[in-house]
């Protein structure tokens, strides 16, 4: 393969492999035996795997784009490298979910050609980060609660899920370790870094609480040992928060807990919804829709322009 | 020359310097009445090289001569930096990059947190010396960190335990 020329060298295939966006790219399954466990609800199967690909797939957009913005280059490297762990994580589970439909979609036509009502991923995964410190927060919380989910989905009933599962948690590990340190690294820092850190904790936090709201296709398939409730991973989604969390300094309520994130005793106005508390939020429309059903805040309307224009405008384009 | 040879002479897009083979990417090479069935595992989920993989392992063999390829993927067991052959670790050690050592043990119980780096026994592929310190905990690419050798103070890249 001759380097004189970077894009000739992308393309120097004796094969009809192409660098383009989707298309050119062989499906991530090919050649994985495919097969269904007995009793499973297909629909409902392909459903799931839709939330859990599109989770993936819009924060590795979120992430992806802070390259060219973050702090250092070596943190460049490592969110694009996160990035594509996630990106590879969701191409699996769309292939998956289309599969499982099978109504003859791959993971491009899910990728490039939904609609934002749609999409199956959870609120915090389309928010925008107002600065670093909102993406390190969001990280951790996305990264603690998705490992903890990998970590028991590693035994679906579904092979594949598993398989997908078990090489997802290797990688999960890693992301939450980075986003862990960086909490530390920024609430037991400067006076400055602190503040922003313990500000951006309170403001991600409340609309959390999504992550544990079991929707009804993952309490159906959990019944049938394929998928994990997600109510059950609070426990251990506490006990990583407070662990980081006090390592950092960070005080965001005094007896926080996810059980608090998601209290509807604060509602707007009380005492308890003042700037700062954790449960500021928990009653704002944020966390009254799951995006789950596909209710989605503006903002992916926003990611999916960017990440669907080309597929849109070019339709099966490639160069 | 059989299949598995054939297969065992094609080189990692990344890592040139080693096989697809010693790196543990191939599982299995079976050779059938009118084919060949390679069967592979990506190393990270978001590996960008896995088409280039499978088209390098197609062409190699269907130049030697064999007909019917199938290079098939398979997901579990997840592929783990254990399965790089000696000759892999010494020729990735030879290149500059020092070889991963053993993988984490998995205790039972929730995945554990690692707030601190782990203490390291990375030797510096260069002049041997095991005072070294971690620069980046993210390379080139997933699998790779930076780190900086303290005695010959020469940068360099070593595979992650995975």
């Amino acid at each position: 393969m001759a380097f004189d020329d970077a894009y000739g060298a992308l393309t120097d295939h004796d094969d009809d492999a192409r660098w383009a966006y989707g298309t050119g790219f062989t499906d991530p399954l090919a050649g994985v035996p495919a097969g269904f466990p007995e009793g499973v609800d297909r629909a409902g199967l392909a459903a799931y795997c839709l939330m859990l690909g599109d989770d993936a797939l819009i924060m590795s957009h979120r992430l992806q784009q802070w390259v060219t913005r973050a702090p250092e280059l070596e943190d460049e490297m490592a969110l694009a490298n996160i990035g594509l762990d996630l990106l590879g994580q969701a191409r699996l589970l769309l292939a998956r979910a289309g599969e499982a439909e099978g109504a003859g979609r791959d993971e491009d036509d899910l990728a490039y050609r939904r609609d934002p009502h749609e999409f199956r991923n959870v609120r915090l995964a389309e928010r925008a980060d107002a600065d670093f410190a909102h993406l390190i927060a969001r990280l951790l919380v996305l990264t603690t609660w998705r490992l903890a989910l990998f970590d028991r989905l590693a035994g679906s009933r579904d092979p594949m899920l598993a398989a997908i599962a078990a090489k997802g948690v290797k990688e999960l590990t890693y992301h939450r370790d980075y986003a862990a340190r960086w909490t530390v690294r920024l609430g037991d820092g400067t006076a400055l870094s602190h503040e922003r850190m313990t500000a951006a904790v309170a403001e991600v936090l409340p609309p959390a609480a999504e992550l544990f709201q079991p929707h009804q296709i993952e309490l159906s398939l959990a019944a049938a040992g394929v998928a994990v409730d997600p109510a059950t991973l609070r426990a251990e989604f506490d006990t990583v928060l407070a662990e980081v969390l006090t390592t950092a300094t960070i005080d965001v309520a005094p007896g926080f807990s996810a059980t608090a994130v998601g209290s509807p005793a604060a509602t707007p106005g009380s005492p308890a919804a003042t700037a700062g508390s954790p449960a500021a939020a928990a009653g704002s429309p944020e966390t009254a829709a799951s995006g789950r059903d596909g209710e989605h805040t503006e903002a992916l309307g926003g990611i999916l322009a960017e990440m669907q224009g080309l597929a849109r405008a070019v339709p099966g384009g490639a160069w | 020359m059989i299949a598995e040879q054939v297969v065992a002479t094609v080189t990692d897009p990344e890592l040139p310097m080693v096989t697809l083979a010693e790196l543990g990417i191939v599982r299995e090479v079976r050779e059938h009445g009118d084919g060949v069935t390679v069967t592979i595992t990506p190393t990270y989920s978001g590996c960008p090289a896995m088409e280039s993989i499978r088209a390098d392992i197609a062409g190699a063999l269907r130049t030697a001569g064999f007909g019917r390829v199938e290079v098939r993927t398979v997901l579990a067991p997840a592929w783990t930096t254990d399965w790089i052959s000696e000759t892999g670790r010494r020729k990735l050690a030879e290149a500059g990059i020092a070889p991963p050592g053993a993988a984490p043990r998995r205790e039972a119980g929730p995945v554990p947190l690692t707030l601190m780096p782990r203490p390291s026994t990375v030797r510096c592929p260069r002049c041997g010396s095991g005072q070294t310190e971690a620069l980046a905990a993210f390379g080139a690419t997933a699998c790779r960190e930076l780190r900086r050798c303290l005695a010959c103070r020469e940068p360099f890249e070593h595979m992650k335990e995975i």
